[in-house]
């Protein structure tokens, strides 16, 4: 660069504003994410954060804000910072997942009321749908796996991240999310046809479709590798449902 | 207007011979319901600790789903789910202080005074229907059957929420003398089955259980009819336990009301499922013909 003139500045100013991690207060940029104001006030994360992308429920956070009552949660790397807030995260809470083969599982109801016998120790009080980050009817899945319906407990927890914020809070000390994910195993396992497609798939590769590309890519140095992987045709963010590749002798 | 209907866990269990055969008559009468959206377990059984609120938290919930649906009544099919519902609705009617805490508990749900009516099947006959309305729907009336009419406590005690007379009730006579059986009463009608002592004292409430369907045998009675899975269960399910163990012990067979209402109206045998009783309970419909061979 020949000019010495200072170039455009590209900086912005974010306002600061106080927080209060585990009840000590920082002055932090009120643009932040929770996440990104607990590394800014000097934290340093070895646990309690996963994807940073809001799906992996590693960096659950309570907080309470001045004058209201309620607990609030979020996901630390997606929840951006309130002026005055109170906030712990919760990377972990304790909740017992019980053993159990699957294989000898048939998808009966009946199955899981042993498995969880604390299943029934709900009182309806709906503290876990309230504090669940991810707006999951919690309450609502508990209650139709008590009516034995499996694949409803599985539609209504899909969107389910593992937090453990629900179990962190329950009445009837269940381990909510570990019920639920019984559930949507089942579910797939024996409530749901089985998917052609994916015999179809399974056939081909039983039946070597599959080797010669497989054996080409294996020969590759380095190199040649990165470059094949780099230059490898994407699907578009935008391309519509009967999108196919240019190259499809492996479809 | 439309009602509520509430089933309660069990009834979507193992008590599907309740519900599936209660469904098949309310079509047949025309009731117009809807199976309450998002309902919760009522508990089952009513709290009687003075501050234990959380357990009140249930039905009450339920209760408002009801207010939310924009209906007046809901209905319950089974007498536990009928007491608890109905119990909690009267403590949210006339417990200004109670209220006021589990309302503020529920600040996520609109406020809830009582205004939500809670029914029996077997009210809702007799109040809604009426017997002589239901009389004109028999198609196949249950002649010579002898019927002992089960209580059990539920539908009658406490004395706030009974179906009827809680010492002398008869609504059940009415209604299986309605359906054509011949009733007979016997004075264990409302004496407890054991309810859920047979988790902790099986063996004092399979005795009660013995004391009941003796009593019901020794008055003349070829069956029984019940209102709720947990008496089924002692009543019915332990008849095996109770023949094994009682030397003077016969076997009788239990239905739910709403499968002897079902054959009576005429409906599929299948939609009762009688596989879910005692295998001598379709064999007894059977013989009197009430239903036809190829009926499991
Ligand atoms: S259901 Fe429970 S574990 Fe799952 S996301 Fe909600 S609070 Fe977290
Ligand atoms: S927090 Fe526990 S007791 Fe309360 S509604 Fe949820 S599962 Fe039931
Ligand atoms: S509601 Fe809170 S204060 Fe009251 S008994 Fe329960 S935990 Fe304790
Ligand atoms: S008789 Fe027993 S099971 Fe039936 S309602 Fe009474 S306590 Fe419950
Ligand atoms: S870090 Fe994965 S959800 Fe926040």
């Amino acid at each position: 660069m020949s000019t010495t003139e200072v170039a455009v500045k590209t900086e912005i100013e974010a306002k600061l504003i106080p927080i209060y991690i585990m009840g000590k207060k920082y002055e932090v940029p009120e643009t932040l994410t929770i996440m990104k104001a607990i590394e800014y006030a000097g934290y340093k994360y070895i646990r309690g954060c996963g994807c940073r992308g809001g799906v992996c429920g590693a960096c659950s956070t309570v907080y309470r804000k001045p004058g209201d009552y309620k607990i609030h949660v979020g996901l630390a790397c997606q929840t951006v910072v309130e002026p005055e807030m109170y906030l712990t995260q919760i990377p972990f809470y304790p909740a017992i997942r019980s053993t159990y083969d699957f294989t000898r599982l048939s998808g009966q109801a009946e199955e899981i009321f042993e498995i969880y016998p604390e299943l029934f120790r709900c009182v309806a009080c709906n503290a876990c749908t309230k504090v669940c980050p991810m707006d999951v009817q919690v309450m609502d899945y508990i209650a139709a796996l008590k009516q034995g319906d499996i694949k409803k407990a599985a539609e209504l927890s899909f969107d389910c991240i593992q937090c453990g914020l629900c179990a962190s809070r329950c009445m009837g000390e269940l381990p909510q999310y570990h019920i639920a994910q019984l559930a949507r195993r089942l579910n797939g396992a024996h409530l749901t046809p089985p998917a052609e497609h994916l015999k179809t798939m399974v056939a081909n590769i039983e039946a070597s479709r599959f080797n010669d590309g497989l054996t080409k890519l294996k020969a590759m140095d380095t190199e040649t590798l990165k470059k094949t992987y780099q230059e490898r045709e994407m699907e578009p963010a935008t391309a519509g449902e009967d999108w196919t590749p240019k190259d499809n002798q492996y479809l | 207007m439309k009602i509520s209907y509430y089933p309660g866990c069990t009834l979507k269990t193992k008590a599907k011979n309740l519900e599936r055969s209660a469904l098949a008559c309310f079509d047949v009468l025309g009731i117009d319901y809807e199976e309450l959206p998002r309902w919760n377990c009522c508990g089952a059984v009513y709290s009687l600790a003075d501050d234990d609120l959380l357990h009140i938290i249930a039905p009450v919930r339920d209760l408002i789903r009801v207010k939310e649906r924009g209906h007046d009544t809901v209905m319950t099919l089974c007498s536990m789910c009928y007491n608890t519902l109905a119990r909690a609705n009267e403590l949210m009617k006339n417990d200004e202080k109670k209220r006021y805490t589990i309302n503020t508990f529920m600040d996520e749900e609109p406020d809830y005074a009582g205004e939500v009516k809670v029914v029996h099947f077997l009210d809702y006959l007799r109040d809604v229907i009426g017997w002589d309305k239901l009389r004109e729907q028999i198609k196949v009336p249950l002649n010579d059957l002898k019927v002992a009419p089960y209580y059990g406590c539920t539908l009658l005690r406490p004395r706030e929420v009974a179906l009827d007379h809680p010492d002398n009730p008869t609504i059940m006579q009415t209604f299986l003398e309605t359906l054509g059986t011949t009733v007979v009463n016997f004075p264990s009608a409302t004496v407890c089955c054991g309810s859920y002592q047979v988790l902790g004292n099986p063996d004092a409430a399979l005795k009660v259980s013995h004391g009941i369907l003796n009593d019901a045998v020794k008055h003349g009675a070829e069956a029984l009819a019940l209102a709720c899975p947990l008496c089924d269960y002692n009543l019915g399910f332990r008849q095996d336990a109770i023949l094994n163990n009682f030397p003077d012990a016969r076997e009788i067979p239990v239905y739910y009301f709403t499968q002897l209402l079902a054959v009576a109206l005429g409906t599929d045998p299948a939609v009762s499922h009688f596989e879910l009783n005692r295998a001598g309970s379709v064999q007894l419909l059977k013989s009197k013909k009430f239903i036809s061979g190829t009926a499991s």
